[in-house]
């Protein structure tokens, strides 16, 4: 039986979202859904973090905090992209300085889809995520 | 000889496990005052475990034994305590425990840890004058820093120095990191300092430093358990009435400037502390 779906801390970094997405992330934390019921605690920090959230599209600018970002986070670690943009790019996808989702940078376990993402469709993704998480934390070999 | 060394073991298994039970008793109440459900109790020894099992990501040679000598030094103490040895010695062992932890942060570049550290060494400045008053004070009510001593004495030191008793029950906030001095490790994320002095610290050497967070909160009831003496049903209750407290106070507070928390912790120790260890002087005299 192992331990990381029991205690997944989350960390959150807003790519270039409108911030529709991170609001319904922090609404996830109150009281209405309180997801430390699950023993989820928002980090902020990677060297705590086991779930990486991302909401708003890859751009020039943000591409190496992400990378950096997700360098630091030591394994297992999940990544659940958030919202249409963080998922495709959605509208911005053809923008000219828009790389598109952030499975173009690094490896995706979980899409959540909508404009802005429901906390509810937030809360599943992350769920699934956990079980992503668990059997990561199985296979792996430590360092 | 054979009750001491029960007194050390069961201090050393039981500590994590009732300081665990009281971090998670403290989330949930925590989680209520804000009227969310808050996680299961056992929430805490999940997250040791979670640690555990993580990546340990360590910045260089020394970080993790520094995390490590944090955790020796701070069961040290307890141990000292709970072998009813002199309440001084635990003391000492309790701040060298808090050197290791400031070196251990020193040792890393990261910036937020840096400050950190230095408002640990703050808070270290803050409490430690009241620390050491309170073997003192419990020595001018009982004659003896013999922590045996000290709680097999019948009348409760707190009648001699409650003074002291007030001052310690300040500096406890300073000394478990609640807010509103919560200035070396911010509680909660989404604050200037990242994680502060626990930054760099991840996977197991963050589970280190919980577990001798767990030891050290222990340690600390204990000592304000000892104000009560033989009279253990009173140190049980007024004790845990303080840990209530404590939560209720970090609920209530935001996380006050390094200044106002030295000067308040240094008067609370100037006019309780030694303010009561005076006057039981010239009533000895």
């Amino acid at each position: 039986m192992g331990y990381f779906a029991k205690s997944p801390w989350v960390m959150h970094y807003d790519g270039s979202s409108c911030n529709g997405c991170d609001i319904e992330v922090l609404a996830c934390l109150m009281p209405k859904y309180d997801i430390e019921r699950f023993g989820i605690i928002n980090t902020g920090n990677p060297k705590h973090a086991d779930v990486f959230l991302i909401t708003g599209s890859v751009n020039t600018q943000n591409i190496e905090v992400i990378k950096n970002l997700y360098n630091q986070m030591g394994d297992p670690k999940v990544v659940v992209a958030i919202g249409a943009c963080a998922c495709t790019g959605h509208f911005f996808a053809e923008c000219y300085n828009t790389l598109g989702g952030v499975d173009k940078v690094i490896p995706v376990d979980a899409y959540v889809p909508g404009c802005a993402a429901r906390p509810e469709t937030i809360i599943d993704a992350v769920v699934a995520g956990l079980g992503i998480l668990e059997a990561k934390g199985k296979n792996r070999v430590k360092k | 000889m054979i009750t001491i060394i029960c007194w050390v073991i069961g201090f050393l298994i039981f500590a994590p496990i009732v300081g665990g039970l009281i971090a998670g008793s403290d989330r949930i109440i925590t989680a209520r005052l804000q009227r969310r459900v808050g996680p299961p109790i056992l929430q805490p020894f999940y997250d040791v475990f979670k640690l555990w099992g993580k990546d340990n990501l360590v910045v260089n040679r020394f970080h993790v034994d520094y995390v490590a000598c944090f955790l020796i030094f701070t069961v040290l103490s307890g141990a000292l305590f709970f072998g009813g040895a002199n309440l001084l010695l635990a003391i000492f062992a309790l701040i060298v425990a808090g050197v290791f932890l400031v070196l251990g942060a020193y040792s890393t570049n990261s910036p937020y840890v840096l400050i950190g550290a230095e408002r640990e060494l703050l808070q270290m400045m803050a409490a430690e004058p009241m620390l050491l008053l309170t073997p003192v004070g419990l020595w001018m009510a009982t004659g003896s820093f013999n922590v045996y001593e000290i709680a097999c004495s019948a009348t409760p030191p707190i009648f001699y120095v409650p003074g002291v008793f007030i001052g310690l029950v300040y500096v406890l906030t300073i000394k478990i990191r609640k807010s509103p001095f919560d200035l070396s490790t911010s509680h909660h994320a989404h604050q200037e300092l990242v994680k502060g002095l626990t930054t760099e610290f991840a996977g197991p050497s963050l589970a280190l430093f919980e577990i001798a967070h767990w030891y050290e909160t222990i340690f600390l009831l204990a000592v304000v358990f000892l104000f009560f003496g033989n009279h253990w049903i009173w140190g049980i209750i007024i004790t845990a009435i303080i840990y209530l407290l404590e939560i209720f106070i970090d609920n209530l507070n935001a996380r006050i400037k390094w200044e106002l928390m030295i000067v308040s912790a240094w008067v609370v120790t100037l006019i309780c502390g030694v303010g009561n260890l005076f006057v039981l002087y010239f009533i000895h005299m």
